[in-house]
């Protein structure tokens, strides 16, 4: 099965583009436009390798090691892996519910893990595009431009940062690579101190992330059609929602709902995601395609993460998010709303949530109770799922009668919108690539579209010495004609035409 | 102590330390492992019960250089951000740092310059900040550190043993009346 512009029908006879991304480690992200003679996109595809070779990394590890050992698989959201090994390690100990104060501890460092990284997200990457525009200069969109016109909003997104690690810190001991969390229940609560030191800040935290929201609805109001019509396409939308339809981010039920919010899957067990999706492999990409096996793969793909979820919650349950969601929900009309800028939008509005849901944990007396473990019947498989601050992530183990772990399966958040991020470089490729002189600014809609779904690039590895940007024109035959060059200075830079290239592998 | 005060929290009259070493790297992904195996060995330099965040230097563990690390850079004399390369010189290369913004696609890391220019616009003109590059070789997942990366590291440690011990040196000689250290 090929979607529009995956595949040309003479790919011999175009010119190619091709944009790589920074990746600390060599070939793990680029963006490949094939051309033909009059500039028309003939066929557009984003490649990202996948680390599954993780899988095979932890096949006999002792389970227990686990909620540890898979925070080295991504710097930015080491707690969402965490958590997820843990609650399938729930399931391996036989415990499917935990005590009160467990649960709550979990959720209260997966909410300050979700809010860390929204605040990063938008005022570190994605705010530069929307405050600025996408024909901004490169060295000026970026946060140090975010800074320097928007000094208090930078200011407030590096404290959030901070705060959110704070939470995580408290909860799991350290900010990396912490140990809260444990098959079965948590390894501590918080004590008074821990308390008093979040709750003195959090009235603040809300008020900021209520202000972010604000300025995201005036941005998006003030882009207009060319924001809700940015990277478009109808899309399926997955998340977990609570068993009454609200948004749900640490633990609830599978729903899936179409274009249109006609349902598609409603209220399904997270243990059963293995029938209710299928991976596909494409010869071009390392990647899978994941699909909702009820559908197939042509149109079964879907989109997860911030938007697809308060698309798919019928209402969230903190007062200011839920109306924050009210106000996003009626640019839909009554449809998901399907403009990918709009995930910002939805991002900041989780983050709204995650700080009223923190001051709620806070004030909640189980968040320093006794009761952190609880045992039951072993299982020789177990399945967590959560909802990353990128989306619905999966993490399934099968262990032997010494707790080792024979099998595992991990679909993470950038896998199961790869097929919502190719079909949105397409879309901005058809619009705004076609016929036109390949230009800095023009390419960067390309990389707006991306950083909407902010895919996780071989994060947990970093090694100095690569490029940000480099963007190659070449025929098929690999002779370069043209290569456009960002350094790390944000300044571009255009090199001479070399004689050949290997770009034309894609 | 408020958790959104961008000053550094601080003891009754203590300083910050003058000295930060952050080391960044992925220990399970084998010469990105450079950055936290420098910093493990720092500390097993420390006498018993020393805490690493006291005394005049700070050592800081990070998985990835974010803009919050900006304000670890607060009332530093020298910061030196020690990090696997994954090309340049071997055994490793020592680099002033100066502010550079660079745009990117993703959260997922921010160089030495970028965080310098964060702490630029945030706070004004950014201590000294260095890059301590140290040569790579491998960076499979699982992969144990290479032998030429083991050499490369101790070479580097020496450099910062040296450093560290004219450092003590220089604190010794220029305490101020207030506990700073003279830069």
């Amino acid at each position: 099965m090929s979607t529009p512009l995956e595949t040309a029908t003479h790919p011999q006879r175009l010119r190619r583009v091709c944009i790589e991304p920074l990746t600390r480690v060599e070939g793990h992200g680029k963006v490949t436009l094939l051309l033909d003679d009059d500039d028309q996109v003939q066929q557009a595809r984003l490649h990202i390798v996948e680390f599954r070779g993780f899988e095979r990394f932890i096949q006999g590890r002792p389970f227990w090691e686990l909620p540890v050992t898979v925070q080295r698989l991504c710097g930015i959201c080491p707690v969402s892996h965490h958590l997820a090994a843990a609650k399938a390690c729930d399931r391996l100990v036989g415990v499917p519910e935990l005590s009160p104060t467990a649960d709550k501890v979990r959720r209260l460092m997966h909410f300050g893990q979700v809010l860390q990284s929204h605040a990063l997200h938008f005022f570190h990457l994605s705010s530069p595009d929307l405050l600025f525009g996408f024909d901004d200069a490169p060295a000026h969109r970026n946060i140090v431009g975010v800074i320097h016109d928007e000094p208090e909003l930078a200011r407030r997104g590096v404290l959030l940062r901070r705060y959110g690690q704070e939470v995580i810190r408290v909860c799991a001991g350290k900010r990396i690579h912490g140990s809260g969390a444990i098959p079965g229940g948590v390894n501590k609560a918080l004590d008074n101190a821990d308390r008093e030191l979040l709750a003195a800040d959090i009235a603040q935290v809300i008020d900021w992330a209520e202000d972010a929201v604000a300025l995201m609805q005036q941005l998006f109001a003030a882009g207009g059609d060319a924001y809700r019509r940015f990277a478009s396409e109808p899309a399926n939308s997955l998340s977990l929602v609570r068993p009454d339809g609200a948004l749900e981010l640490y633990d609830g039920r599978l729903r899936a709902r179409d274009a249109q919010g006609e349902p598609i899957i409603e209220q399904a067990s997270d243990q059963d995601y293995a029938e209710l999706l299928q991976e596909q492999v494409k010869p071009w990409s390392y990647m899978k395609f994941p699909f909702i096996a009820a559908l197939g793969p042509e149109t079964g793909w879907y989109r997860v993460g911030p938007l697809a979820r308060v698309n798919n919650c019928d209402f969230i349950d903190t007062p200011r998010a839920e109306a924050a969601r009210r106000a996003f929900a009626a640019v839909g009309e009554g449809r998901p709303v399907q403009s990918v800028l709009a995930t910002h939008w939805a991002r900041l509005i989780e983050l709204l949530h995650c700080a009223e849901a923190i001051a709620r944990l806070l004030d909640d007396p189980d968040i320093i109770g006794a009761d952190l473990l609880r045992e039951g019947t072993p299982a020789r498989s177990g399945i967590g799922v959560l909802e990353a601050p990128r989306g619905t992530l999966f993490h399934h183990y099968e262990i032997d009668a010494d707790g080792l772990v024979t099998r595992a399966n991990l679909i993470v958040s950038t896998t199961n919108n790869n097929q919502a991020m190719n079909t949105a470089i397409r879309r901005v490729a058809q619009d705004a690539l076609n016929g036109h002189t390949l230009t800095e600014g023009l390419l960067n809609r390309i990389e707006v579209a991306i950083r909407a779904f902010d895919p996780c690039l071989s994060c947990a590895t970093h090694a100095l010495g690569q490029m940000p940007l480099a963007v190659t024109l070449a025929r098929v035959d690999g002779v370069v004609l043209d290569r456009l060059r960002r350094d790390a200075d944000g300044a571009v830079r255009r090199d001479a035409a070399e004689s050949h290239a290997g770009a034309a592998s894609a | 102590m408020s958790l959104l005060d961008p000053e550094p929290p601080r003891q009754a009259g203590e300083p910050r330390p003058a000295l930060l070493i952050i080391g960044v790297g992925n220990p399970d992904r084998g010469d990105d492992a450079i950055g936290p195996l420098l910093l493990e060995r720092l500390r097993a330099d420390l006498p018993a019960g020393t805490d690493a965040g006291a005394g005049t230097v700070a050592l800081l563990d990070a998985y990835q250089l974010q803009p919050e690390h900006a304000l670890e850079l607060r009332e530093r004399r020298l910061s030196i951000v020690v990090d696997a390369a994954a090309g340049g010189p071997a055994p490793f290369s020592v680099t002033a740092v100066a502010p550079a913004p660079a745009p990117t696609i993703t959260t997922h890391s921010l160089s030495p310059a970028a965080l310098a220019a964060v702490y630029q616009q945030l706070f004004g003109q950014p201590p000294a900040l260095t890059l301590l590059a140290v040569r790579g070789e491998a960076f499979g997942l699982g992969a144990p550190l290479s032998a030429a990366a083991a050499q490369h590291l101790a070479a580097a440690l020496d450099w910062l043993r040296a450093l560290l011990r004219s450092e003590n040196d220089f604190a010794k000689r220029k305490p101020m009346p207030n506990g700073r250290i003279r830069a």
